[in-house]
């Protein structure tokens, strides 16, 4: 079939398919048409195409999920905001219409259904949502332009000022940035104030305006190089005065932030904080805050600019002159401000430019919408959703791993697609607890194990390493890890929600450490356990069951130098090895063999009732022939009833009873008792030959 | 047989339908697949293994796909059987499901000679 990716989506959820079709075919010449046969699989097509869908045509009786289900999601997961849903019902006016217009439905179309109405309603509802979304988008934009000319407004404004009084034009751009750096780090400092990054914008947007009443005074004053006579200060002085009327004389707009504020700091931006300023001589916080910042920008920015009068001060030079109060009296806590942004001033002045400010706007925007909690998706974040989203597909593919999103409600498992096609399952599975194919991969446990530890997380701590086999097959088990980060929702308290997360093949390396462990604790050559692994195992033993009944047997062979001198060194090997297979044979699951020496093993066991059969079968095992090589060997047992439950006294006994076999004639076994207390050991002195007779 | 005739047949009113789909082409086709629809196998099975729930949803399909192809006389009984079973299981349910039998038979019958007839 022809593929129109031009062509609007449009979803129907329905379990009815006879239902599903003749809508469909009512809409698909101008529709490219998607069907979801229940309300979980609705919600995944959502999931998956999100805002791709222009609308969802969306039943209400459906088994699994029923519609108002499909709604609670999409209300959940903000898609209702964008996406128009009409809702199929039988009639109007029963009380799910009220209950789904809550839920945000935009309309309704009832069986049966009519063609005509069908396709009215539906276009319309498109051309509504569309219209809707170009509209935000256009509102949007007209703000940000409207913005944009009114601060080119107040620039202009602001420069015809410095062009009549001679000034390098960037006198007001520099008191706007400094009195915005004041007024952040003030910001932090207190909350005296109140100040907000609105405020902040206010304000040094006004501060422009701050000498604005220039524009009344006489030039030959103005521009005067040298000093001022008193006279003519006095008409400089009225500038200030000047400003602020200009403003208040303002026919409209007398109630907007921006005028009010800059009528403040027209007004007082040559007050000071002791009272010895003008005109209206307030002092401290009488003054306000706004004008208090604008002076002192004014004033460190006057100091290091030339003027016609005088040369322009060094940044150290202003700053120290500022501190030292050779130009007035400030808010001691401005001065702090000062002296702590002090470094960063000549940085930013001479850093600054439209971008760096257009930047800074972007900033302040930036953090006056976190204050929002609900953000409705602009175009943009939807653009920038996709481009994620799409980065994320890419990157997932390369990485060839299995990564997936379990999401609690609904139920669904949402796979990457390599790990898709190496599971052998679809990319999305709903309810995949109860879905045999993944519960053969992971097994019951597995998913039991995984789902209690990521619920076992906090908010705080919310990542899980799970280690476990998954079968991909009947006879191809791997061992896999299992990274997980468990969602927590924001709410309080914070509820569990799902997870996101990876599987990693371990296989080989778990394989690889099992056979170093392997390695480290067993005989290499006869694949019982070592002295030292059976020893510490047999340890445990004892101290979980102190009051358990348990023996301990030394086997020797005896005359294995001979059968090494005889037939060789590897046939000695075999006898050992065939030895420790009898062994293996005649003991029982939860029994210890193990190999302590050249020829001598060592069998613990736990006498449940007689010990003497067990040794006794033991005994016989290994006694006979091996290929014309007559074998005999001496057993010395030791049991916990006669010497306790500490290893190295059940193993000396046990040698000791050894060492009494080996003297009265050896090819039989005896068990320990205290007559025995004063023989020697028979394992140190070796058994050979020479060593006998000890 | 038409599918005029086909409707009188089965108790629909087939000017009803081609005034609300627009086409007999589309008419047709949705009454011939109606042979191949699960909801009526659903609601029996759902009747022996006594779960209502599936039973009410089972009604409600066959009642919606009805409703959109005007076959009045299965509409109406599978109409009465789901208010019946919207609660679960109602004495009244089990002589309704009797007459949605007759009914979902005599709709079938009809369209089956229809189909033959005509060779579609």
């Amino acid at each position: 079939m022809e593929r129109h990716a031009d062509k609007q989506k449009i979803l129907i959820v329905d379990d009815s398919e006879m239902n599903r079709s003749i809508l469909a075919d009512m809409l698909g010449e101008e529709y490219e048409i998607m069907e979801a046969e229940d309300g979980n699989e609705g919600v995944a097509m959502l999931q998956q195409h999100g805002h791709e869908i222009a609308l969802v045509l969306l039943d209400i009786v459906m088994p699994n999920l029923d519609g108002f289900g499909v709604l609670t999601a999409m209300n959940r997961y903000h898609w209702i905001e964008e996406i128009p849903v009409i809702m199929i019902s039988a009639k109007r006016g029963s009380s799910h219409v009220e209950r789904a217009f809550e839920l945000g439905v935009t309309d309704f179309i009832s069986r049966p259904f009519d063609a005509l109405l069908v396709h009215r309603r539906v276009v319309n509802t498109i051309l509504l949502y569309t219209k809707q979304k170009k509209l935000v988008s256009l509102v949007a934009d007209q703000i940000y332009e409207k913005e944009h000319r009114s601060s080119l407004m107040i620039d202009i404004l602001s420069n015809i000022v410095e062009f009549r009084n001679g000034e390098s034009g960037l006198h007001v751009r520099h008191v706007q940035i400094l009195t915005e750096m004041l007024l952040n780090v003030l910001m932090h400092k207190t909350d005296r104030y109140h100040l907000t990054q609105t405020d902040i914008s206010i304000i040094s947007t006004a501060s422009a305006l701050h000498d604005v009443g220039k524009i009344s005074i006489d030039e030959h004053v103005l521009n005067k190089p040298g000093r001022l006579t008193p006279e003519e200060f006095e008409v400089m002085k009225t500038h200030s005065m000047v400003g602020a009327e200009m403003l208040a004389g303002l026919p409209i707009h007398q109630d907007e932030p921006l005028v009010k504020t800059a009528y403040g700091i027209c007004r007082w931006h040559h007050e000071r904080y002791d009272g010895r300023g003008y005109p209206d001589g307030l002092k401290g916080d009488e003054i306000p805050i706004s004008a208090q910042i604008v002076a002192l920008a004014d004033v460190y920015d006057a100091l290091t600019s030339e003027r016609v009068y005088k040369k322009a001060f060094s940044h150290e030079k202003a700053v120290s002159m500022i501190l030292n109060g050779e130009c007035g009296t400030f808010n001691p806590l401005l001065l702090e401000c000062l002296q702590e942004c002090a470094d960063g001033i000549q940085e930013e002045l001479r850093d600054d430019s439209v971008f760096r400010r257009n930047q800074r706007e972007m900033q302040n925007i930036a953090r006056e919408m976190h204050k929002y909690e609900e953000l409705t998706a602009s175009e943009r974040t939807l653009q920038l959703l996709e481009h994620e989203r799409m980065k994320y597909n890419f990157f997932a593919d390369l990485s060839k791993e299995i990564q997936f999103e379990f999401t609690l409600q609904p139920p669904m498992v949402t796979l990457s697609a390599w790990g898709a096609e190496t599971l052998g399952l679809e990319e999305i599975v709903m309810e995949p607890e109860n879905d045999p194919r993944v519960i053969e991969l992971i097994g019951k446990d597995g998913w039991r194990g995984l789902a209690d530890a990521l619920r076992a997380t906090t908010p705080g701590q919310p990542t899980v390493a799970f280690d476990c086999l998954i079968h991909y097959s009947k006879d191809a088990s791997r061992w896999t890890r299992i990274l997980a980060r468990a969602i927590w929702s924001p709410d309080e308290p914070p509820r569990y929600t799902g997870a996101i997360g990876k599987a990693i093949d371990i296989h080989d390396s778990r394989v690889h450490l099992d056979n170093l462990e392997r390695l480290a604790t067993h005989d290499a050559m006869t694949g019982l356990l070592n002295h030292a692994t059976a020893k510490k195992r047999i340890q445990e033993r004892l101290d979980e069951r102190p009051e358990g009944r348990f023996a301990l047997a030394i086997l020797d062979l005896d005359h294995f130098k001979s059968a090494n001198d005889n037939y060789g060194h590897s046939f000695g090997d075999q006898v050992l090895i065939y030895m420790a297979d009898k062994l293996r044979q005649n003991t029982r699951g939860g029994d210890i063999a193990a190999r302590v020496g050249g020829d001598e093993m060592v069998v613990f066991l736990e006498c449940k009732m007689e010990v003497e059969p067990a040794i006794q079968r033991i005994f016989n095992s290994v006694t006979g022939q091996y290929e014309n090589f007559p074998l005999s060997v001496s057993i010395g047992v030791a049991t916990t009833e006669k010497v306790g439950t500490d290893y190295e006294t059940l193993f000396h006994a046990a040698d000791q009873a050894l060492y009494t076999v080996k003297r009265s004639g050896r090819g039989h076994y005896r068990f320990y008792d205290e007559s025995m207390g004063k023989t020697l050991s028979a394992i140190s002195p070796i058994d050979s030959e020479a060593g006998q007779g000890q | 047989m038409t599918l005029k005739e086909c409707y009188d047949a089965l108790g629909g009113d087939y000017e009803e339908a081609i005034g609300r789909l627009r086409s007999e082409r589309l008419v047709q086709k949705f009454v011939l697949k109606f042979l191949n629809d699960g909801s009526y196998d659903l609601l029996n099975s759902s009747f022996e293994k006594e779960d209502w729930g599936e039973a009410f949803r089972a009604a409600h399909t066959i009642k919606g796909v009805c409703q959109n192809l005007s076959f009045l006389a299965l509409g109406d009984s599978s109409s009465e059987l789901c208010e019946a079973l919207r609660g679960g299981h109602t004495p009244e349910a089990d002589s309704l499901v009797k007459r949605t039998r007759e009914d979902y038979q005599r709709t079938i019958q009809a369209i089956r000679t229809f189909q033959e007839e005509n060779g579609a």
